[in-house]
């Protein structure tokens, strides 16, 4: 068969991007490397829903981050992902920073950010008790907030899912051709993957970090996609409220600087370092990083208490050499779309680009006809520990694996991870299984729970234990089965 | 709502003893709640030996230790709940438990003894930098998976931190067929017990490098190797001694840390030296009614102890809820439970309560902590018990308590070290006077590092 479109890449650009195009009768997959969704540059980010007054006015970038920031509250709503508007402020500590500031509100107002307003150190402080009393003002973006990323894209990715859209794993694409159709006498493209060959009429580049790779695949280099690599810091949840809302620093030209923020699970993150790097997988923290991270984040927050860091990780953005979100169909060959370079407001703009992406395939020609039966709707897996107490009862009684606590530090029942692993897009490894739960993510990182989920997996894919992966192919958990110990 | 005299939460060494204790001294409505599906705690993945020898002047495997108590809770009929979760605990003794046939259950206790135990540090807490593949555990999963589920979890192994489950699992990896290349330390001194560094270590030639720390991680899926380097006097690692060890698995065992979620959530204080419960000799924490013992409140290193201190924290809840229905109240009834904010300064005030009714023992000069924080102005007939432990290596050591500036008790000693928990009692005549002391200081004299 052929697809009528092929999205390369289950990132949450991707994701958007496939649940888009769920909305019309239309044969779409989408194709992932690695064995999960949301696994690049997605997985590890700051998780912020910006406001929109720092991307330059009349670029991509700002239009569909306003755009974006707009669409969060019913697109999270819609898919059951936690969001939460909870502010932002822009701290500048001299009279420089102070006229960047100046510039990012003009900015902001010609991007149409509603609310921003300038804050003098008294009213910086007031609202942020915590802040360094060094800072001499601030600029506050009411509609900035916070989701979390790989929710965010899961929820995309499961809702295409339900409404039709095939997803494939474990799928990298190895090259990309052109052929005459069989079917309907034009030319189609013709995917070599891990998993034979796919065919589509249409072609979408969400390849992150590989856009470039990809998009070679099929046309001449016309841009080039470097990973840039930043490093995270994650506290304890006893620290969650020492900000509530997120706290950047005055930005330069390498990036927003380091922020600290509440998480929407209530932790404190601060981070990113920003360096740019070669290896589109390194994604390897380093003592020199996560030490630029206390120190710089120290400037902002003085008192941060990094005893009670839990974890650390990097991400990698997207970084074009363009400067702006490359969203556009191939000049050179027909029906194919990049959508590439979706550093930060990535996130935040997710959903505008679902949007935006499919209408230039509109315009290319791919024919939108409405399903009558899209459901908008994903029904998240339930969250135990924040239901009240009744609810528990009634959760235990209709299915009594939510009565049993697998990871106790976030109070992550085995209802909860079984629905992780049946449901659409489901886990199929430890990571999987944390990402859509949390289960491992607290305090103890997975101490407890490990052999417990493992367990599980395993009951629930049959497979032997020492099948179980980490996060898929290679990264077993375990190297062999002993003789049974009792 | 369940009405119960005394409520266990943890059905580990040191709540079956507290549970055992209580019901010796005549209380009869005791509950346990344990979460795992069978009581024993953590003992029941300790397959080695070498349990007992101080409380039953025998060696026992872990199980074996465990059993003993298992097998009184059972003839005595104390009723426990096993696969059982307690999700909250407020300070008026209500807990909120769940599991699979109850559903979700509320129980009100007129004492509780908490005795969650404690839980590893992990690679978060170190900041060990690269990259995230499978195969590092804390050397408490690993056993797990090795001991209860039969599963080998690596082949090539680096051990860092040598506390003592870290030294176990050395030897236990190494007899399933795995190479343990070798045990990074990061302090020049073990954190893990002598007898252990000689059973685990040398008796099977693996190396123990003290001062040395694991600086990088390599790998994608599985781990492949890690970096190892000696550290300076400041314990940063030194460049140039590093070192690129081949290895598929990472065994993390670089300390306990008390669980005290719970306990936080009932607005009981905590002492930051031990990250446990601050309590009184009685092993009653400065909320009323709420006694703690065992790791939960400092890592012991040999359960004969836990199992001691957990008979006190017993006897004593025991005591409490007798005196509670002889006045014929109803302890706590009076009050309400708060909001986390309020919570937070309840404890400030629960605190200024231990302290207004008891002295404060201190931890100077070479002593990291003492165990318990508060004793109380009265009698003490059976003496007056403290445990502590020591800051570094020290040979030929005087430790000393003195009451103020007045120097009450003080004994010698060949060779002090962190990993050994020190323990000694000062007998009830020299206690004779306490009520004059502000505090009580325990501290190193005459140290000759």
């Amino acid at each position: 068969m052929v697809y009528d479109a092929a999205v390369i890449g289950a990132g949450v650009t991707g994701a958007f991007i496939a649940r888009e195009l769920s909305r019309y009768q239309l044969n779409v997959c989408l194709l992932e490397k690695e064995e999960d969704v949301a696994m690049g540059t997605t997985k590890a980010n700051s998780a912020i829903v910006h406001a929109g007054y720092d991307a330059k006015h009349g670029t991509l970038k700002s239009l569909l981050n306003v755009r974006g920031n707009a669409l969060m509250e019913q697109v999270t709503r819609e898919l059951g992902v936690p969001f939460k508007r909870i502010g932002s402020l822009v701290l500048a500590f001299n009279e420089e920073d102070r006229s960047v500031l100046e510039q990012l509100y003009q900015n902001g107002i010609q991007n149409k950010v509603p609310g921003l307003r300038l804050l003098n150190a008294k009213e910086t402080v007031a609202m942020e008790p915590n802040v360094s009393h060094r800072v001499v003002g601030s600029l506050y973006a009411p509609t900035a907030g916070i989701t979390c990323p790989y929710e965010l894209a899961l929820g995309a990715v499961e809702n295409a899912v339900q409404n039709g859209v095939d997803l494939k794993r474990d799928c990298r694409v190895l090259d990309i051709r052109k052929e005459k159709s069989m079917e309907k006498g034009q030319e189609n493209f013709v995917l070599t993957t891990e998993q034979g060959e796919i065919r589509a009429s249409y072609v979408v580049n969400a390849a992150g970090v590989y856009g470039e790779i990809v998009s070679e695949m099929v046309q001449e280099r016309s841009f080039t996609i470097h990973p840039r690599k930043g490093e995270y810091l994650l506290l304890d949840k006893s620290q969650g409220n020492l900000v509530h809302s997120v706290i950047f620093q005055t930005p330069t030209k390498m990036g927003k600087g380091v922020l600290v923020t509440p998480t929407v699970d209530g932790n404190l993150l601060t981070g990113p370092t920003s360096l740019d790097v070669s290896e589109k997988d390194d994604v390897g923290t380093t003592a020199e990083g996560l030490e630029k991270v206390r120190k710089e984040a120290g400037k902002s927050v003085p008192e941060l208490p990094f005893r009670d860091v839990i974890t650390s990780f990097v991400g990698l953005r997207a970084t074009p050499d363009t400067g702006d979100f490359i969203i556009e169909a191939s000049g050179t060959v027909k029906g194919f779309l990049n959508v590439v370079g979706i550093e930060s407001p990535g996130l935040t703009a997710a959903p505008a680009i679902g949007e935006y992406a499919v209408d230039l395939l509109k315009k290319e020609g791919l024919p939108l006809v409405p399903r009558g039966d899209f459901q908008s709707v994903r029904k998240p897996i339930v969250r135990f520990r924040e239901q009240t107490d009744e609810e528990k009862q009634r959760l235990i009684r209709e299915n009594p694996l939510y009565g049993n606590v697998i990871c106790r530090c976030e109070t992550i029942t085995e209802g909860e991870i079984v629905d992780s692993i049946r449901r659409p897009a489901g886990a199929r490894s430890l990571d999987g299984v944390k990402r859509r739960t949390r289960a491992g993510m607290g305090r103890c990182q997975g101490g407890f729970c490990t052999p417990r989920v493992a367990a599980i997996l395993a009951r629930e894919l049959r497979i032997p234990e020492e099948k179980v992966t980490k996060k898929g192919k290679g990264s077993e958990l375990l190297v062999e089965k002993r003789g049974s110990s009792c | 709502m369940l009405n119960v005299d005394l409520a266990v939460i943890g059905g580990g060494p040191a709540g079956l003893a507290a549970a055992l204790e209580a019901r010796k001294n005549g209380i009869e409505k005791v509950l346990i709640l344990e979460r795992d599906k069978e009581l024993g705690g953590i003992l029941q993945q300790c397959i080695h030996n070498g349990f007992g020898l101080h409380y039953f002047g025998e060696e026992l495997t872990g199980p074996e230790y465990a059993e003993r108590f298992v097998e009184q809770v059972e003839e005595q009929g104390i009723p426990y709940k096993c696969d059982t979760m307690v999700l909250h605990l407020s300070r008026d003794r209500t807990i909120t438990a769940i599991n699979r046939t109850d559903g979700l259950m509320k129980i009100k206790a007129k004492a509780v003894v908490l005795a969650m135990g404690c839980r590893e540090r992990t690679r978060g807490a170190l900041n060990i930098p690269g990259s995230r593949p499978a195969g590092i555990y804390t050397a408490g999963t690993a056993q797990r998976f090795v001991n209860m589920d039969g599963y080998l979890p690596g082949r090539k192994v680096v051990i860092l931190g040598s506390g003592d489950i870290g030294l176990i699992m050395a030897r236990r990896l190494t007899l399933e067929g795995a190479e343990v290349r070798m045990v990074c330390e990061l302090l020049p001194y073990s954190g893990g017990l002598n007898r252990n560094i000689v059973q685990c270590l040398e008796d099977y030639q693996i190396p123990l490098k003290l001062s040395h720390t694991v600086t990088n991680i390599f790998g994608k899926e599985r781990l492949e190797g890690v970096t190892v380097a000696q550290v300076d006097s400041s314990r940063q690692p030194i460049r140039e001694t590093e070192e690129y060890v081949p290895c598929d698995t990472l065994l993390l065992s670089v300390g306990l840390i008390p669980e005290n979620e719970l306990s936080r959530e009932a607005g009981v204080p905590l002492d930051r030296l031990t990250s446990g419960p601050i309590v009184k000799e009685t092993m009653e924490t400065c909320v009323e009614g709420i006694f703690a013992c065992g790791n939960v409140v400092h890592v012991h290193d040999l359960v004969d102890f836990v199992t001691r201190e957990s008979i006190t924290a017993g006897r004593c809840a025991a005591e409490y809820i007798r005196k509670q229905k002889d006045a014929g109240s109803v302890p706590g009834e009076d009050r309400k439970t708060g909001g986390s904010a309020q919570d937070q300064n309840k404890d400030v005030a629960a605190e200024a309560g231990c302290q207004s009714d008891g002295i404060q023992t201190v931890a100077s000069d070479g002593i990291k902590y003492v165990v318990p924080q508060y004793a109380g102005r009265g009698e003490h007939p059976e003496g007056l018990k403290l445990f502590f432990r020591v800051d570094g290596i020290y040979r030929n050591v005087r430790i000393a308590v003195q009451c103020d500036d007045h120097e009450i008790y003080s004994v010698r000693k060949r060779k002090v070290a962190p990993g050994e928990m020190e323990t000694l009692t000062l007998k009830p005549e020299l206690l004779g006077d306490l009520n004059t002391c502000s505090e009580l200081r325990v501290e190193l004299v005459s140290q000759d590092k």
